[in-house]
C-alpha cells in the first residue's frame, strides 16, 4: 500500500528525514517510536502534505501512485488520514459542517453520490458511539475548547467517518488518561480490517498494550535504526532510547 | 481654481433650482433647516488627511467628479428588485431609485394603527410633528460638511414612526437602487425612525449598485429610541465597487432602551461608515457589529462612537474585515465614558483579516473614561489565515478554495449570527459565499 523509498525532507533548510525506507501493506500496523526530535512528527506531516516541509531526496509510492505529487487534499480523498499530534481549534466552523464537508469532497472525488442529511446523520451517529462522544459535540465548533482526549477522541471518530485506507496516528495517545486511551484504542482497533493499514506514531510503548502492532520501527536522527516485533517495543520500554543512541550498530529487519 | 471648489459653488448656485423642483416642498418647516445648512454647507471645508478624524482617508478621489442629483426618474424592473429580497420573506419593501421614492416597486403591508411608513418626503409636505420635532436634531450640519450637504438639499428618504407600546413584527426593508449610467449622480437619503416607549422594530437599509458605476451616496440616518424600545438596524451596502459611500448614524438611547446595529458590506472605491450613539438614559443597551470585504484597491472606513453619558449602560461592539489585494481598511472607534456615567461596561473589538501582503489596516481604538467604576476593554488583531487551520481542513479532503471558504466564513460568522432574521442570515451567507468560493 505504501511504500517508502530513501526519503529525505526538512523545513527552513534542516534536514530531518535522513533517509527513510518503510514499506506498509494492507492489513498491517505499523509502530514508529522514537526519541523527540527523532523525526517521527516530520514523517506524518510529509506524508500528508504539510506546507513548509520539502523532500530533497527518495520517493513515496501509495496504491501505485506517487504520493509527493498529490496536493493534501487529494492525498485525503485517495484515503490518507492524519490524526494530528495537537488537533487544531476551528471556531465558528462545526464539527458536523467539517465533516459534512469532508466526506462529500471525498465521494465527489471518488464519482460517489454525496450523502443528504439523513444518511450523514445516520452514518455520524453510529461512528459517534465508537469513540463514546456525546452527540452535543457535533454542533460544537471543531476542537474549541475540548479537552485533550475529547481532541484525540474528536480524530479517531473523523477517522471512523471519512474510512481512510491509510491512517497515520501522530502522538495520538500523548496526554492522554488511561480512560481516553482506551477508547481512542478501542476504536482504532474496530477500525482494523484487512483492507486498511495503520501507522501510530509513538513516543511511549503504553499505547501498543492496547493497539498491537504488526511491526515496530526505531526512528533515531531521521533514519529507522532498529525495526522488529511487537517485542521491540518491550525492549525499549526496558532498555530506554539510550539503547539506540548508544549502540551505533544499525539493524534492519526486512519484512 | 481647484476642483474642490467647483463642487461647492455647484452646489451652492444650485440652490435655486433646487428649491424649484422641491415643488411645494419649499413651505414645509424644514426648509429654513436646509437654509441653515447650506450656509453650514458654505463656510465649511471638506475634510484632508490633516483633519484628525479624516487622518488614514484621503477623500480627495471623491472630489475629482462632480456629482450632481439625477433630474430624470428611472425605473427598474420587479424583477431586479425581486432579486434583492430575503427568500420572498413577507415583509414591507420601500424602495428609492436614485434617491426618489419609488411607489410602484414598495409594498407596504399593514401596519398597527398609527404606525407611518412612508417616504419622508411626503411627511416632509405634511409637516409630521414627529419629524419636526426629531430632524437634524441629532445629527449635526454644524461642523460636519457632508451632513451639512444632505440636510441643505434633503429631498427623499425613509421616515418610520412607531408610536408606543406598537410592535412590528416583520422587518422593514428599505431599498436603495443607484441606476447611474453614465452619469456620475448623488443621491443623498435621509432617514428618520423613531420608537417610541415601548414599542418595537426591526429596519434594514440596503444600498444597492450596478457594478463599475461611478456615483456617491450621502446618507443621513438618525434613530431615536425612547425608554425601552427594542430597535434593530441591519444595513447591507452592495454597493459598486468604483462609487463612493459616506454614511453616517445617529442614535440616541433613552432610559432602558435596546439597539443592534448590524453592518455588512462589501465596500465601495471609497466607504465612510460613521455611527454615533449616545446614552440618554440609564439601562440602555447598545450592539455594533460590522463585517466588511473588500478587495481591488478599496478603502473601508469605520468610524465609531459610543458615548456613554449614564450609568448602567451596556455596549458591545465588534467589527470584522476581510481585505485583499491592495485594499485599505479604517477602523476609529471610540468610547466616551462620562464622569456620571459609573456601571458602564463597554467593549470594542476589531479584527481583520489580510489575504495579501499589499492590503493594509489602521486600526485606532480610543477610550475616555472619565467615571471610576466602570468595565472597559478594547482589542485589535490583525492577522493571515490561519495556516493550521487551512491544513487541518485540507487534511480532510477539503480543496483550497472551500477551505479557504469555510475559514473566512467561520471568521465572519458571529457577526452574522447575531442577526436574527434567519432569512436575512441567509441573503447574507449567499453574498460571502459567492464573493469567496466562485
Amino acid at each position: 500500500m505504501l511504500e517508502i523509498k530513501n526519503l529525505h525532507a526538512g523545513i527552513e533548510g534542516n534536514e530531518i528525514l535522513k533517509g527513510i525506507d518503510l514499506k506498509v501493506n494492507a492489513g498491517e500496523v505499523h509502530a514508529i517510536m522514537g526519541p523527540n526530535g527523532s523525526g517521527k512528527s516530520t514523517l506524518a506531516q510529509v506524508l500528508a502534505g504539510r506546507e513548509g516541509y520539502v523532500v530533497t531526496e527518495g520517493e513515496v509510492t501509495y496504491n501505485g501512485k506517487n504520493l509527493l505529487d498529490l496536493a493534501t487534499e487529494d492525498r485525503a480523498r485517495e484515503g490518507v488520514f492524519l490524526a494530528f499530534q495537537y488537533p487544531v481549534e476551528i471556531p465558528g466552523v462545526s464539527n458536523t459542517n467539517l465533516l459534512k464537508t469532508a466526506l462529500n469532497e471525498i465521494r465527489k472525488y471518488r464519482g460517489e453520490e454525496e450523502l443528504d442529511t439523513i444518511e450523514f446523520l445516520s452514518l455520524i451517529k453510529e461512528k459517534m458511539k465508537l469513540v463514546e462522544l456525546d452527540q452535543k459535540f457535533l454542533s460544537r465548533a471543531v476542537n474549541e475548547g475540548f479537552s485533550g482526549g475529547e481532541k484525540k477522541r474528536n480524530e479517531i471518530f473523523q477517522m471512523a467517518v471519512l474510512q481512510p485506507k491509510l491512517a497515520i496516528l501522530d502522538e495520538t495517545d500523548s496526554g492522554l488518561d488511561i480512560d481516553a486511551l482506551k477508547i481512542v484504542a478501542n476504536g482504532v482497533n474496530k477500525l482494523r480490517s484487512k483492507d486498511n493499514a495503520t501507522i501510530l506514531v509513538t513516543h511511549y510503548q503504553r499505547l501498543l498494550n492496547y493497539i498491537v502492532p504488526d511491526f515496530v520501527h526505531v526512528l533515531y536522527n531521521g533514519i529507522i535504526v532498529k525495526s522488529g516485533g511487537k517485542e521491540l517495543a518491550f525492549k525499549l520500554e526496558e532498555l530506554g532510547y539510550d539503547w539506540v543512541k548508544n549502540g551505533k550498530s544499525v539493524e534492519v529487519v526486512n519484512h | 481654481m481647484n476642483k474642490t471648489i467647483d463642487i461647492k459653488d455647484w452646489y451652492i448656485s444650485n440652490f435655486g433650482e433646487f428649491e424649484k423642483r422641491l415643488n411645494g416642498g419649499k413651505e414645509s418647516s424644514i426648509h429654513q433647516k436646509r437654509k441653515d445648512a447650506l450656509s453650514n454647507f458654505s463656510r465649511l471645508d471638506f475634510p484632508t488627511i490633516k483633519d484628525e478624524e479624516w487622518k488614514y482617508t484621503n477623500i480627495a478621489p471623491l472630489l475629482k467628479y462632480n456629482f450632481v442629483p439625477s433630474i430624470e426618474k428611472k425605473i427598474v424592473s420587479k424583477h431586479f428588485i425581486k432579486s434583492l429580497l430575503f427568500d420572498e420573506m413577507e415583509h414591507s419593501l420601500i424602495v428609492f431609485i436614485n434617491g426618489s421614492f419609488s411607489s410602484e416597486n414598495s409594498i407596504l403591508l399593514n401596519m398597527p394603527e398609527g404606525v407611518i411608513v412612508d417616504s419622508i418626503a411626503n411627511q416632509i409636505k405634511r409637516n409630521n410633528e414627529v419629524l419636526l420635532k426629531y430632524f437634524g436634531k441629532y445629527a449635526d450640519h454644524q461642523n460636519h460638511i457632508f451632513t451639512a450637504l444632505s440636510t441643505a438639499y434633503t429631498e427623499d428618504g425613509a421616515f418610520i414612526y412607531v408610536p408606543a407600546g406598537k410592535i412590528i413584527e416583520e422587518p422593514i426593508h428599505i431599498i436603495f437602487v443607484t441606476d447611474s449610467g453614465r452619469e456620475k449622480i448623488l443621491t443623498q437619503p435621509r432617514n428618520l425612525f423613531v420608537a417610541e416607549k415601548n414599542s418595537q422594530v426591526t429596519i434594514i437599509e440596503h444600498y444597492v449598485g450596478n457594478k463599475g458605476e461611478i456615483y456617491f451616496t450621502n446618507s443621513v440616518t438618525e434613530i431615536v429610541a425612547e425608554e425601552n424600545a427594542i430597535v434593530d438596524h441591519i444595513k447591507l451596502q452592495e454597493e459598486s465597487k468604483k462609487a463612493f459611500h459616506i454614511a453616517r448614524m445617529e442614535v440616541d438611547q433613552e432610559r432602558s432602551s435596546n439597539f443592534g446595529s448590524h453592518l455588512i458590506s462589501t465596500g465601495a472605491d471609497l466607504t465612510r461608515n460613521e455611527f454615533n450613539a449616545r446614552f440618554n438614559d440609564e439601562g440602555g443597551e447598545c450592539t455594533l457589529n460590522g463585517l466588511y470585504m473588500i478587495d481591488g484597491t478599496q478603502l473601508f472606513d469605520a468610524h465609531t462612537l459610543m458615548d456613554h453619558a449614564k450609568p448602567h449602560c451596556n455596549s458591545h461592539e465588534h467589527y470584522k474585515g476581510i481585505l485583499d489585494d491592495k485594499s485599505r481598511g479604517v477602523f476609529n472607534g471610540k468610547i466616551i465614558v462620562r464622569q456620571d456615567a459609573q456601571k458602564t461596561n463597554a467593549f470594542q473589538e476589531n479584527n481583520s483579516i489580510l489575504l495579501s501582503d499589499e492590503a493594509l489596516v489602521n486600526t485606532k481604538p480610543q477610550l475616555e473614561i472619565f467615571a471610576d467604576d466602570v468595565k472597559c476593554s478594547h482589542g485589535a488583531t490583525i492577522g493571515q489565515m490561519d495556516d493550521d487551520a487551512k491544513f487541518y481542513l485540507k487534511s480532510r479532503g477539503i480543496g483550497e478554495e472551500a477551505s479557504k471558504g469555510i475559514l473566512l466564513h467561520a471568521f465572519a460568522s458571529n457577526v452574522i449570527t447575531s442577526i436574527k432574521i434567519e432569512s436575512v442570515r441567509n441573503y447574507i451567507e449567499k453574498i460571502i459565499t459567492e464573493k469567496f468560493n466562485q
